[in-house]
């Protein structure tokens, strides 16, 4: 646990790259007891954020990030309100900017964003008084689904550091997985990128210097503590970079041949929504070694500290 | 009991005589029939209520379930605070219901930690009744809540404060009066 004079610098959650290890550490650690509030048998709901107004703000389509915040933020207590860029007056031509500005005139205390624009939570956040917690942004960041998956292998294995941890699939266009490169690298695991050349950019290395690129999936399998498997993006392009669905199936599938050559404690996980038969077969997704529902279950509680450390005075103030 | 600022009204050898009277006093103001736990406010009332559950368990023969309770997220100052309030986990690994729970702190004062961990603890079940044992009692309450027992309790002016050091958190144990 962190000390009690420990102070959360940052206004918003804009991304994992700004958080230094105590930060996601504090986050971790708070987690951990708001999974004691939604575990109680009785009344899962703390007055923390009690006459707090949280703005759900999703600009792409979202079933369970958006859910799993609305769970969190009513766990916590706080006033709702949901806005969907469908019924909003975008359609009529209102730029960011101005929905912003619209907004900041109720006062919330909080927003919940998800934009295909990376940079569009910065640009909010600049013109706005509160806090923006960044729901996935273009192929950029998705901070709280790397701080569910780190809290996801932390409660299993009881750490982070030196975790062997492959990410398997569709690296370039997946904002899970710069956010988890942040993340794990910080906390010191051993990540390895795993997928076909074009879909895993060189220049990521750049960047993450840590990490290991690898195109052979079953070379890199016994090694690994985790497996990550990510979903197929068709809908963002990955088709325009593979030759075909059943290629990339017999290269990078996740399947029963290939959990044989893993140790047998390996943990797997997929940010979902999974592509059964695609990247996963349903017999390794719905397996013993398993722990993607756990992600689903561990996304509130690490949501709620999010929310509940971001809606307290701060110390410096660091974006 | 009145005490000068600065001065050491118990050491670390009467804590433990103070634990035991405090025992032997809770057991004479239950009916045999009641089903006690003991539920520490964290931090330092967990540590003194599992040694008041020793103590008890002591006289009594009876075992005593222990849970900690933390009250940050009850806090009516939350969002007064200064500095990101960490919350630790709560613990009751049993259940509430028409038992008799004594909630557990280091020092009354003004009431409020009591009144929030009071709103926690309804969270969890509705126990028979709920009683309120501290260490040391201190006047200045804000709020209309009294304990039913209390180690000590000292008289001390306003800007003074009644700190009790338990040697599980603090390394040793005793009750100071501090300027602040």
């Amino acid at each position: 646990m962190t000390s009690e004079r420990y102070v959360f610098p940052h206004k918003h959650l804009l991304g994992i790259e700004p958080l230094s290890p105590r930060d996601i550490t504090a986050l971790l650690d708070q987690a951990q007891a708001f999974e004691e509030v939604c575990e109680r048998p009785n009344i899962k709901i703390v007055p923390a954020l009690r006459k707090k107004l949280v703005v759900n703000l999703f600009f792409e389509n979202s079933t369970r990030t958006r859910n799993s915040f609305e769970i969190a933020e009513k766990r916590l207590s706080a006033e709702i309100i949901n806005f969907d860029a469908d019924t909003s007056s975008l359609n009529k031509g209102e730029t960011l900017i101005d929905t912003a500005m619209n907004l900041q005139a109720m006062h919330p205390d909080l927003i919940v964003m998800r934009h295909s624009a990376p940079g569009a939570h910065t640009l909010l956040a600049r013109h706005m008084k509160a806090s923006i917690i960044n729901a996935g942004d273009g192929s950029h960041e998705h901070p709280t689904q790397a701080l569910l998956d780190a809290y996801t292998l932390r409660k299993h294995f009881g750490r982070l550091e030196g975790l062997r941890v492959a990410i398997v699939g569709d690296i370039r266009n997946s904002r899970v997985v710069r956010s988890n490169l942040w993340l794990l690298n910080r906390m010191g695991a051993k990540v390895t990128l795993v997928g076909p050349p074009t879909l895993v950019p060189q220049e990521m290395k750049q960047t993450w210097p840590g990490i290991e690129i690898c195109h052979d999936f079953d070379a890199v399998i016994p090694e690994q503590d985790a497996i990550m498997m990510l979903r197929a993006q068709f809908e963002r392009g990955t088709g325009a970079y593979i030759p075909g669905q059943g290629e990339y199936s017999r290269f990078y599938q996740l399947n029963p041949a290939r959990m044989k050559r893993a140790r047998k404690d390996v943990v797997v996980l997929h940010p979902g929504p999974i592509n059964r038969g695609l990247e996963i077969t349903s017999d390794v997704a719905d397996g013993p070694n398993n722990l993607i529902l756990d992600q689903v279950t561990n996304g509130v509680p690490v949501r709620m500290a999010v929310l509940f450390l971001l809606s307290h005075p701060h110390g410096e103030q660091v974006p | 009991m009145s005490v000068p600022q600065g001065s050491c009204p118990v050491d670390p050898s009467q804590m433990e005589a103070l634990l035991l009277d405090m025992a032997t006093g809770l057991l004479a103001l239950v009916k045999p029939e009641e089903e006690l736990v003991l539920l520490g406010i964290r931090s330092r009332g967990l540590p003194l209520a599992e040694r008041l559950a020793e103590k008890l368990r002591a006289l009594s023969g009876a075992p005593i379930p222990v849970g900690s309770l933390d009250i940050t997220l009850y806090r009516d100052d939350l969002t007064e605070m200064v500095g990101s309030p960490i919350v630790r986990p709560t613990e009751i690994p049993f259940t509430l219901k028409e038992r008799t729970v004594v909630l557990v702190d280091d020092v009354l004062y003004t009431g409020r930690t009591v009144r929030s961990a009071m709103d926690a603890l309804l969270d969890h079940g509705r126990p028979r009744r709920v009683m309120l044992v501290v260490m040391a009692e201190r006047s200045g309450r804000e709020l209309p809540i009294q304990a039913d027992l209390a180690g000590i309790r000292v008289e001390v002016p306003p800007g003074h404060r009644v700190a009790v050091s338990v040697r599980e958190i603090d390394g040793t144990d005793g009750i100071t009066v501090e300027a602040c």
